[in-house]
Order: C-alpha cells, then sequence, then structure tokens
C-alpha cells in the first residue's frame, strides 16, 4: 500500500500533470468560488446601470474579479484612457503571474494555446496550476480553465437576474469566500516550508502596512499587490534561493 | 447601448488580456537563473499573501464576522482540508457569527 503510494508520487513529479479530466476536477471548486464572485458583480452591474446581457458580456470578455469591479464605474461615463489605466494598474499582477506560469508549462503547449490560456490565467487558476507539482501540460490547463469560466458567466447572469433577491446576509458572507480559497493554496506549503512562510509573513506585513500606515495609504490596491509581491518574493529569491531543475542535468 | 460602452469595454478586456498574455508568449524557454527561477517559485505565494490580507477583515458585513471567517479559514486551511471546504466553511463562520451579532443588537 504504502509502495504503491510512493510509486504514484513518483510519477507525479516527473511527468507533466495533462488530463483534461483531473483539470475538470480541479476547477470545479475553483467554479463554485466564482459563482458567489461573479454572482456579487452581477448584482452590482445591474445597479450600475448595466442590463443583464450587458453585464453577463463584461465577464465572458474580461474573467477578473478586481478588475471588472473597477471598471464598473468607469463603462458607461469614464473615458477609455481612464480605464485602461484603472485595468493596468488593478490587473498588473496577471503579468507576474504569467511569467511564473510560463515557467511552469511543459514544452509541448504551443503559441497558440498560450494565446489561449493566457485569457483564464486569473488568480485562483494561477493559484491552482502552481499548486500541482512539476510542469502542467494544455489539456490540463484547459480542463481548469473550463469550468470556472463557465461558472464566472452563469454567476453574473443569475446575479444580474436576481439582483435584490438575496438577503444581505448572504451575500455579506459570500464575500469571504475566495479569500478562505487563497488560504487553502498558501498555508498547507507555509507549514511545510519555513522559507515560504516566511516570504508569505512579510508579504502580508507589507500589505498591511499599505493599508494602514499613512502616506502609503495612497497606493492604489493594484500597486500595492505588485510593490509586496515582488519584494517579498526577492528576499525569498536572495535569502533562501531554491534548487530547482536539477534532475535535468 | 451608447457607443461608449463598447469602447469602454474593448478597452477594458484588451489591457486585461495584453498584460495575461504578453509574459506568457514571450518567455516561452525556462529561465536559467537560480535567482530568477526562485523569485517566480515564491510569487504565487507571495502574490496571494498580499491580496488576502488585510482585505480578508473587509470582506463580508463587519470586521467581526470577517475575523471568524479568517479562523475558521485558517484553522481549516493547516489542516489541508480541500479549496471548497475552507471556502464554504468561512462563509458559513461568517453568516453564523453575523446572525448572532443580529440577535443581539436587534433583541
Amino acid at each position: 500500500m504504502n509502495q504503491e503510494k510512493k510509486t504514484a508520487d513518483n510519477r507525479n513529479h516527473s511527468l507533466p500533470e495533462n488530463s483534461f479530466y483531473v483539470g475538470l476536477k480541479d476547477g470545479v471548486p475553483i467554479a463554485l468560488g466564482y459563482l458567489s464572485v461573479s454572482f456579487t458583480f452581477g448584482i452590482m452591474a445591474v445597479g450600475a446601470g448595466l442590463p443583464v446581457w450587458a453585464a453577463v458580456l463584461v465577464s465572458m470578455l474580461n474573467l477578473t474579479s478586481a478588475g471588472q469591479f473597477a471598471g464598473l464605474p468607469l463603462l458607461l461615463s469614464g473615458s477609455c484612457i481612464e480605464m485602461a489605466l484603472t485595468q493596468l494598474i488593478i490587473n498588473m499582477r496577471y503579468a507576474l503571474m504569467s511569467l511564473s506560469l510560463s515557467q511552469k508549462l511543459h514544452h509541448s503547449v504551443n503559441i497558440l494555446d498560450r494565446l489561449l490560456v493566457a485569457f483564464g490565467n486569473t488568480d485562483e487558476i494561477f493559484a491552482v496550476a502552481s499548486s500541482k507539482k512539476g510542469e502542467v501540460g494544455k489539456r490540463y490547463l484547459y480542463g481548469l480553465i473550463l469550468t470556472p469560466y463557465f461558472g464566472w458567466a452563469f454567476g453574473t447572469l443569475i446575479g444580474a437576474a436576481a439582483s435584490s433577491l438575496l438577503p444581505p446576509m448572504i451575500q455579506s458572507a459570500l464575500g469571504i469566500a475566495i479569500y478562505g480559497m487563497f488560504l487553502a493554496v498558501i498555508i498547507p506549503p507555509a507549514k511545510h516550508s519555513r522559507p515560504v512562510l516566511t516570504v508569505v509573513i512579510f508579504s502580508v506585513v507589507l500589505s498591511c502596512m499599505f493599508r494602514f500606515v499613512p502616506g502609503l495609504k495612497e497606493v492604489s490596491s493594484g500597486f500595492v499587490i505588485i510593490i509586496c509581491a515582488v519584494i517579498a518574493a526577492g528576499l525569498g529569491a536572495v535569502c533562501f534561493p531554491v534548487q530547482t531543475r536539477k534532475e535535468k542535468d | 447601448m451608447k457607443p461608449l460602452f463598447w469602447l469602454n469595454l474593448l478597452v477594458m478586456a484588451g489591457v486585461t488580456y495584453l498584460i495575461r498574455m504578453v509574459p506568457l508568449v514571450v518567455f516561452k524557454s525556462k529561465l536559467d537563473n537560480e535567482r530568477i527561477q526562485s523569485f517566480l517559485y515564491y510569487i504565487p505565494f507571495t502574490v496571494l499573501g498580499a491580496m488576502t490580507f488585510p482585505e480578508i477583515l473587509f470582506s463580508t458585513g463587519n470586521i467581526w464576522s470577517a475575523a471568524v471567517g479568517l479562523m475558521v479559514a485558517a484553522f481549516l486551511a493547516y489542516f489541508e482540508k480541500g479549496l471548497v471546504t475552507v471556502a464554504l466553511s468561512a462563509c458559513g463562520a461568517v453568516l453564523l457569527t453575523e446572525c448572532v451579532l443580529q440577535y443581539f443588537f436587534t433583541a
């Protein structure tokens, strides 16, 4: 029994994860988390004056929570320069994530696949793909993106259609769902690895300083995430360099 | 729909997509530098850490229910429960706390 588990683990280390089915399965919890967030987006979009179909269209073309919430008031009345800057600042963190993900892709993932996968590189999909041991393949990624994508669109649809039907207390409780998911992604590795724990705590402390310290408070939240993530990961790279790809030599 | 909506929607989706797409297409080969590899290894944890804190405390109706939700989520995550379990338990804890708070403040 033990022996069997060991060989299965070894296999995970050497082969890329490339099963569409496993991807679908891993995508279900993300889709569930998305339902609640996009539901809230749907409600707010209708409140901001968008028709139901437009709210769904925004979700299907963007697939980003913070960017959509911030862009909502600009859609009907903002200038497109303002919109471009808002999205750039709030979503710049995706560039870091895409850079990180580019190093995790199996070499069989070609340009066309990359163009498609890039669209689905959200915080949560990135988090789950990163939590896989070893490299990931395109079939796994397509599976991983598919369910959350429809979860995001469907949640927006029912939120926009049923806006104000849900009691505020339920809406409030659903607000914590994505953060709960993030904790489930970062805490287990932090428990097993001292460097990861140190780096996470450093990033969290920095982020809290930007929220509460006068002066630093003025920096927009999109920038704060980038600044904290880059400084903390930089500290990790200097203090605790990791040895990877040794098996390749 | 006003033309402004379509223009803004196009800009919104275009900028968001380009940010995600360019690094993924430009960096096709593995970076060899150990420092850069380490940096990218830590990025998911630092990004998610900075996104979660202190934002999680302001993600619900009030800070007290959020604090209870945070504790429940952290506890379950520490014992390596699945993503859905952790997320839904946090929601449940928030709901319960807000019911209790409302009971005491309206009674």
